[in-house]
């Protein structure tokens, strides 16, 4: 790129009325939390990010505890392995899946088209008002999972809580459930523009995810679940059936993890855009 | 923005879903005012509509309407309203929520909005305590005239509208093309599609015959029937000897169907030379055989047109 040229998209950035779409992006994302998605019909959602919070409540009131050693293994368990690849994964789909797909279904994105929004900001606040959701539920139902481990042990579950390696724990497995979300949420958003029915692509989603950490190291970089594990505070050990699900990988710094998580999710939104502007409106073969 | 151009233009456009033909080659210039869209039903008349708004894309040929393109949102969309066919709204919102969320999206202040929506909805008689009801619960007119509220909410210059009418009892139709009328003599688009020929007829300046995705005819409707010559111009006449006007118009060879009208005071004259027509007819009211009371065309609107041109089973002849 020349000088010239270079000046010159810097220049039409410029000229971008940035602040109006600003102002957009906020009403539509407000809009869209309170149309779309904390909503009766999220229930089953609900139920997927508090269920743990439910049964630890279960042991925490009628059975004697092992340890805040032993609970840290399980806390980090239930993350790695039902939040990361279950719970999250799931409600993304739920979730995100329906912001453009579900209005498609409903006929009444078209509303959204014929307003002077651009589409790239319609979509990023759709994805936004998503992300919100998500996390918002998903990361409180984490620290509810947290507090009610370790709630227990009295003043050295307080403390342990309170002060590392507890509350490093917790802030790791926060920004965990922030990029999952954020991750899964960006590649269920394309396919429910892909595909009529998000659902096959997300069951083969779901099988690579399983499959990457087995993969060479190239193919590792186009999984979240990949990235995500190089995260974990606490190793959770290979053992009996989680032996079929961890693979040990050679370690890679957080910064690099989560970098790289958000350059693929980055390229992916830019794909999304590209598609959103080219999305024409048949309800009839939606 | 072009600020000179003030039309809405289809240039060569076409559009196919796979290969199913949307519509062909069409070549369209829109001035201001009321404008008809008239066809049977998979004329293209929705896909012309959807192509005016960016809802589909072309597969060829460009549009603008007011030198604008669909592509750049944010000043087409504060020119164009456009009311679509699609019954169907957001969950849970009730009218006034509905109009509201939409001029939020303007950038404007709340308060602004608040004002524009009252004023729209007042505009379509829908205020008051309905507008605060949730639109699931809303008859089918109530549903089309809140689709109407919020397309006009943001006063467009362009005002498109698929099947305005439908589901609309007489009283609520009467008002609308009321409001389209008002709107055309604001100097606004008003681009209708409606099967409704008779009622849109009254308030057209211009209509666009479309059928399987092919421009039939446009222009003022009585140009287009002028441009019917194989079709004989139907004219009435009211006057106190229809039975003898009628034998003195016979005498000329271009009249050539004559019929009573039901209650005895009127013939309608079929007639393959308009001008030499109205010529005899002056010499006979001269001539004072017969006393002509009123003279109109019968056949000079869309719903004849459309049955010269497009015919009842949809088939252009």
């Amino acid at each position: 790129m020349t000088q010239q040229s270079f000046s010159h998209a810097i220049a039409t950035l410029r000229q971008q009325p940035w602040s109006l779409w600003w102002i957009q992006a906020r009403r539509m994302t407000r809009i869209e939390i309170r149309r779309n998605l904390f909503t009766r019909r999220a229930w089953w959602i609900y139920f997927l990010a508090f269920i743990p919070a439910v049964i630890i409540l279960g042991h925490l009131l009628w059975d004697s505890r092992e340890g805040i050693s032993d609970d840290t293994m399980v806390l980090a368990g239930v993350v790695q392995l039902y939040y990361v690849r279950l719970a999250i994964f799931f409600g993304c789909l739920g979730i995100f899946s329906r912001l453009i797909r579900g209005e498609m279904i409903e006929r009444s994105l078209h509303y959204y088209l014929l307003s002077p929004v651009r589409r790239e900001v319609i979509l990023l606040s759709k994805f936004f008002a998503g992300a919100v959701t998500s996390v918002v539920l998903f990361g409180a139902a984490v620290i509810a999972d947290f507090v009610l481990m370790y709630a227990a042990y009295g003043a050295a579950g307080r403390d342990f809580m309170l002060h590392d390696p507890g509350l490093g724990q917790l802030e790791a497995y926060l920004l965990i459930v922030v990029l999952a979300c954020l991750g899964y949420g960006a590649i269920f958003l394309l396919l429910s523009l892909m595909f009529r029915n998000p659902m096959p692509g997300a069951m083969l989603l779901l099988g690579w995810e399983a499959i990457n950490p087995v993969l060479p190291s190239l193919l590792q970089k186009f999984s979240v679940a990949s990235y995500l594990r190089h995260l974990m505070p606490v190793s959770v050990p290979a053992e009996g059936i989680f032996a079929l699900l961890t693979v040990e990988t050679e370690p890679v710094s957080a910064w690099v993890a989560v970098l790289g998580l958000l350059a693929l999710i980055v390229v992916v939104l830019t794909y999304t855009c590209y598609r959103m502007r080219r999305l024409e409106i048949r309800y009839t073969t939606d | 923005m072009n600020a000179t151009d003030d039309t809405i233009r289809f240039e060569n456009v076409s559009k196919f879903y796979g290969e199913v033909l949307g519509v062909n080659r069409i070549s369209l210039t829109v001035s201001p005012g009321i404008t008809t869209l008239v066809g049977p039903n998979g004329s293209g008349k929705t896909t012309l509509m959807n192509l005016m708004t960016g809802l589909v894309q072309p597969s060829r040929g460009t549009i603008s309407v007011l030198g604008l393109e669909p592509s750049n949102a944010t000043q087409f969309f504060c020119n164009v309203g456009y009311c679509a066919q699609f019954d169907s709204f957001p969950r849970g919102l009730t009218g006034f929520q509905f109009v509201l969320d939409s001029l939020m999206l303007y950038g404007m202040s709340e308060e602004d909005a608040f004002h524009l929506t009252a004023e729209a909805l007042e505009r379509v008689q829908l205020d008051g305590e309905a507008s605060h009801r949730k639109i699931a619960g809303y008859s089918k007119g109530m549903r089309q005239k809140i689709r109407l509220a919020q397309a006009i909410a943001h006063h467009p210059r362009v005002l498109v509208l698929d099947e305005p009418l439908n589901g609309l009892d007489p009283m609520a139709r009467a008002e609308s093309l009321a409001l389209f009328q008002e709107l055309g003599r604001q100097g606004m688009h008003v681009v209708i599609s409606s099967h409704i020929l008779d009622e849109v007829d009254r308030i057209a300046d211009r209509v666009v015959l479309i059928t399987g995705g092919y421009l039939i005819a446009q222009g003022n409707i009585h140009d287009v029937r002028r441009e019917v010559r194989d079709k004989p111009m139907q004219v009435l006449i009211r006057c106190d000897s229809p039975e003898l006007l009628a034998s003195k118009m016979f005498a000329v060879n271009h009249c050539v169907e004559a019929r009573l009208h039901a209650d005895g005071r009127g013939v309608f004259l079929r007639t393959g030379d308009i001008d030499q027509f109205y010529r005899l007819l002056n010499e006979i009211a001269v001539e004072g055989l017969v006393k002509i009371d009123a003279v109109a065309p019968a056949d000079d609107n869309a719903n004849a047109i459309y049955q010269y041109l497009i015919g009842s089973d949809g088939s252009a002849s």
